[in-house]
């Protein structure tokens, strides 16, 4: 079957299988960010932005994608780069393998919630699993973002 | 793994559920526990283009189609109003943002999970749903249809009333199932209690015994959730025995209980 997705910002023409799934459409379609872990809904290693709304793509059909906007981290670079260096600063990343899914929620986050509290930030990261570090790295390293942020605005 | 033959969007209710009548269909909700099995469908039928996504508030009710995400009741200014925040209470525990942004609310009630906290907190809150060929019926008459029913959820409709309600549940870890999940509602001197997670499906119990007509207090609550735990059948699994289960219950009781009554 085909399907027309915008797949970080290109409009495109797909054909897939009914039960291809979006994990593996947009792998094929070289977003190789797109981590596969559990695949059973759980590490949110494979978050990416539909309509700009996380979701886990390993559990969504690649046809119900057909008409919305997808974006992976390949996609978000730009948006990504600012705080990625305060989680790296923490060494919160280890092996790196969840960090891409991690980043996309975190992403989904601050553009629901700018100034997120700590516990907030928990609560909406609490479907990423990183078997590393226990989280509080990449706690650290998001506090310490928003708080460069509010300095850099104030100042 | 799950192999899909055909995928179709239906553009009508009568479509879907015609469609639905074949045993080697299937309706899509969120598609997160479909995914898990080990099955195959021959046509897989989304219901994502019949505006069932959406919570109406009405002058004397809340209108939420099947296709609503769990993350949108979580958020969902109105309910939370309503219940106190029982409603992002009962849903925010359950894996992720990213899981609840998928999951739908029709999936979670059609499949009357055990584990089902979306069960358990809609059962007391005199909710009905309105299956397409059965009509409207209340919550607990659906939870009680046989399984082998092929209907189509199409809403779920809470009446807006003054009530109070309390949502708790004990999880080993976090985001992981609930070991036991218990919901409590007030509504003009009116108690309904529902265990879910027991592990079976949720039930609904009412204060037969009176214990409450009297008010809230430490000693009357502590006595309900005791009676509560002794009325409603426990089961062991891996997460928990049915004797935990049952000390559980009566604790978590209690404690909705006097929340109700702290406010």
């Amino acid at each position: 079957m085909e399907i027309k997705v915008t797949l970080n910002g290109k409009k495109m023409v797909a054909s897939v299988e009914p039960d291809t799934l979006l994990i593996d459409f947009v792998r094929h379609h070289g977003c190789l960010s797109v981590k596969r872990g559990c695949e059973t809904a759980n590490c949110g290693l494979c978050t990416v932005l539909m309509d700009g709304v996380p979701v886990l793509s390993c559990s969504v059909l690649a046809a119900r994608a057909n008409g919305h906007s997808i974006q992976t981290l390949e996609g978000l670079q730009e948006e990504a780069n600012e705080f990625i260096g305060f989680i790296a600063d923490q060494g919160a990343e280890q092996c790196g393998f969840c960090n891409p899914g991690y980043v996309m929620n975190t992403i989904a986050l601050l553009r629901e919630n700018p100034d997120p509290t700590d516990d907030e930030i928990k609560a909406y990261l609490a479907g990423n699993l990183c078997r590393c570090s226990g989280y509080e790295g990449q706690l650290r390293g998001i506090r310490n973002y928003l708080n460069w942020k509010k300095e850099a605005h104030n100042g | 793994m799950l192999k899909i033959a055909n995928y179709v969007r239906a553009k009508s209710l009568e479509e879907a559920y015609t469609l639905a009548q074949k045993r080697t269909n299937v309706i899509l909700g969120g598609m997160l526990w479909l995914k898990m099995q080990n099955r195959s469908v021959q046509t897989a039928i989304d219901l994502c283009d019949l505006g069932l996504d959406k919570i109406e508030e009405q002058d004397d009710c809340f209108s939420i189609g099947a296709m609503v995400s769990l993350r949108a009741l979580e958020m969902h200014p109105g309910l939370n109003a309503l219940t106190q925040g029982a409603m992002a209470e009962a849903v925010k525990h359950i894996v992720g943002v990213q899981f609840r942004n998928l999951a739908t609310l029709g999936g979670s009630l059609y499949g009357r999970f055990g584990f089902s906290d979306v069960l358990t907190l809609f059962q007391v809150l005199d909710a009905e749903v309105e299956l397409y060929h059965h009509g409207i019926m209340k919550i607990n008459d659906f939870a009680q249809l046989p399984r082998t029913t092929r209907d189509l959820l199409v809403r779920v409709i809470v009446p807006k009333r003054s009530m109070r309600v309390c949502y708790l549940s004990q999880r080993n870890t976090a985001t992981d199932f609930p070991v036991v999940a218990c919901a409590v509602s007030e509504t003009d001197g009116k108690y309904l209690c529902a265990v879910g997670a027991r592990p079976g499906a949720a039930v609904v119990f009412t204060d037969e015994q009176g214990l409450l007509c009297g008010g809230i207090t430490q000693e009357s609550a502590e006595a309900f959730g005791k009676e509560i735990a002794n009325r409603a059948s426990f089961g062991s699994n891996t997460r928990a025995s049915a004797a935990y289960r049952k000390q559980v219950c009566a604790v978590l009781v209690r404690r909705c209980l006097m929340q109700i009554k702290e406010g």
